[in-house]
């Protein structure tokens, strides 16, 4: 339903003003080619500056590509941007425009503006509230809500007026549990009544396992790759994880524990491991017995993740990717 | 979480594309008055958050310079001028400085792109916004005017006038702010160039014409609000020249159409970069 083929753009460089440094020339999607099917929930993954929200910018008609087609349901959205707000909802990182309006009246007035007469606006409205369990707050001012809250109320927004797409741009960011849940039973009963489609922007990765159907992981606005989660867990599937939690310092006299030193990832107290499952098993035996033992706080011993995935398809290492 | 998987969706999803590639039917058309009806409202309501800033803070600085005007100025036409121009000033402050604030502000956190991803003509957003501010001037004007004729003595006989000036001078002013707001890079400069048309509207509007020299009366006559204060003041007197009233608010009217189709394009601009 979604096709985007050759998708570049490129922010010019600026020159240095006082106290400014110049900034060189930055691609931010290079050759992006995507293909989103109907009625599933397709996540852009990567970490900060990656080019998650330039994509998403240029596919909800806000910027004009360089180069490149986007096609949603038939319709070309570089050459007819407005045509986007007619297909979808987006759901942007700013809630700016609706900071001063109550929860009610924002997603009344984002349903209207949907082209929603009064009376289903404001039914719409209150099912939604009622679905996201935002009633008891719907006389509240978005600003006075804390943040989980607010986006709460943003992704209520969005929902008001049905839409094929939805465009998702970190939606629960702050959010506890709780409100997580409701937002992807919301988005999962949509899907299963109306069959919407879903494009969902993120850099949690413990979200992007569990609720995406296939992903694309993006690194320096490429694609670096494109499969379901378990598809691209396994290209790393002869890895596992191992960390070690030291009390204090790792015990560097025990000659086990100082011939890994060459291969972890050290961050603290905490070293990271990969290693081949036989491997695996031999650390762990031997910082669980002897004299590592003493020295050792935590373990844990983990299948892949899709962060392991990032890293391993060579990703900017370490550079922001969440696992909350 | 998801349960559903993909190809029991309805219309057999997935394979869906490739056997339909008839564009999808669009949602509603955008519609102006609808689209403009629901911006208004919504931006009226933001008075009962933002209460002091938006209705109050006008009010008190134009009634605090009728106080300290009372001092130097003894009735007659002077006191019109300062009457009118003070009223007129509330206009100012809130339509021209708090409008382009806003826009500039709205501009520079993203916030534009909540109504360019809506079914929203352009117009809708600038005039509604606008529209709001305007009327968020008028308790203020009103307040500005009636205790202005007391501490003056002056009648408040065609008082109603009012009722033409603030939607006149609100539109000229407020489709200058949103301009302002919509074009300047940064909202810095959006927050200054607020605060100088408003110096502007201060210091042009309220002291007396008279004593002004030739130059400062020049820029006088290009202030959109000179025209609004001469309108307003002009009725004070035993016997009005209406026609010249509605000369001064013709002026003021299409200014307001000129800024406010300036506000549209640059909305327009900003919104898709």
């Amino acid at each position: 339903m979604c096709a985007v083929r050759g998708l570049t753009k490129t922010y010019p460089a600026a020159r240095g003003r006082r106290g400014v440094p110049a900034t060189p020339e930055v691609r931010a999607t290079n050759d992006v080619r995507l293909d989103i099917r109907r009625g599933e929930i397709f996540g852009l993954l990567g970490p900060n500056g990656a080019g998650k929200s330039t994509l998403v910018r240029q596919l909800t008609g806000l910027m004009r590509p360089d180069r490149g087609s986007v096609e949603i349901l038939g319709h070309d959205i570089v050459r007819h941007p407005e045509r986007a707000s007619r297909i979808l909802a987006y759901l942007g990182q700013e809630s700016s425009a609706l900071d001063e309006l109550t929860v009610s009246l924002a997603a009344e007035t984002t349903g209207r503006l949907r082209g929603l007469d009064v009376r289903s606006a404001r039914a719409e409205r209150d099912d939604v509230l009622d679905e996201l369990g935002l009633a008891p707050l719907a006389g509240r001012p978005l600003k006075k809500l804390s943040g989980g809250q607010r986006r709460l109320a943003c992704v209520a927004a969005a929902l008001v007026g049905e839409r094929p797409l939805l465009v998702l741009d970190e939606p629960t960011t702050g959010m506890d549990p709780v409100a997580r849940r409701a937002v992807w039973s919301a988005v999962d009963r949509r899907r299963a009544e109306r069959g919407t489609t879903v494009l969902l922007v993120t850099h949690n990765v413990i979200e992007a396992e569990t609720v995406l159907d296939r992903v694309a992981v993006l690194d320096r606005g490429t694609v670096i790759a494109c499969d379901s989660p378990s598809g691209l867990k396994e290209q790393v599937a002869g890895e596992v994880r191992v960390d070690l939690v030291w009390r204090e310092a790792a015990p560097l006299h025990v000659p086990e524990v100082a011939a890994l030193r060459d291969r972890v990832v050290e961050s603290g107290r905490r070293w990271t491991l990969r290693l081949a499952p036989e491997e695996a098993r031999t650390v762990v035996a031997t910082v669980t017995g002897g004299a590592a033992f003493a020295a050792l706080d935590d373990f844990t011993l983990a299948t892949p993740s899709l962060e392991d995935v990032y890293l391993a398809l060579g990703g900017a290492v370490r550079q922001g990717l969440v696992k909350a | 979480m998801s349960v559903v998987p993909a190809d029991v969706l309805p219309g057999g999803a997935l394979g869906l594309d490739r056997a339909a590639p008839e564009p999808a039917e669009l949602g509603p058309r955008p519609r102006l008055w609808p689209a403009l009806t629901a911006v208004y409202r919504a931006q009226l309501s933001r008075a009962r958050v933002a209460r002091i800033p938006l209705l109050f803070v006008a009010t008190f600085q134009s009634v605090g310079i009728m106080i300290l005007m009372r001092g130097v100025v003894d009735g007659g036409g002077e006191a019109q001028a300062v009457v009118a121009g003070a009223s007129v000033l509330v206009v100012a402050f809130v339509a021209l400085n708090l409008l382009a604030q806003y826009f500039g502000q709205l501009r520079a956190s993203g916030g534009l792109d909540h109504y360019a991803t809506l079914p929203v003509p352009p117009a809708a957003v600038v005039l509604g916004a606008a529209g709001a501010y305007a009327s968020f001037t008028v308790p203020g004007t009103v307040v500005t005017a009636v205790f202005g004729c007391v501490l003056f003595g002056l009648p408040l006989a065609h008082l109603w006038i009012l009722a033409a000036v603030i939607p006149l001078a609100g539109a000229a002013l407020a489709g200058l702010g949103a301009a302002l707001g919509l074009l300047a890079p940064r909202p810095e400069l959006a927050t200054l160039l607020g605060q100088l048309g408003m110096s502007a509207a201060l210091l042009l509007g309220v002291l007396p014409p008279e004593r002004m020299p030739e130059a400062v009366r020049l820029a006088r006559d290009l202030l959109p609000s000179t025209y609004g204060v001469e309108a307003f003041t002009r009725t004070f007197g035993p016997h009005p020249d209406w026609a010249r009233v509605l000369g001064d608010l013709a002026v003021c009217g299409v200014v307001g159409v000129i800024s406010l189709t300036v506000a549209t394009w640059a909305y327009r601009r900003a919104a898709v970069r």
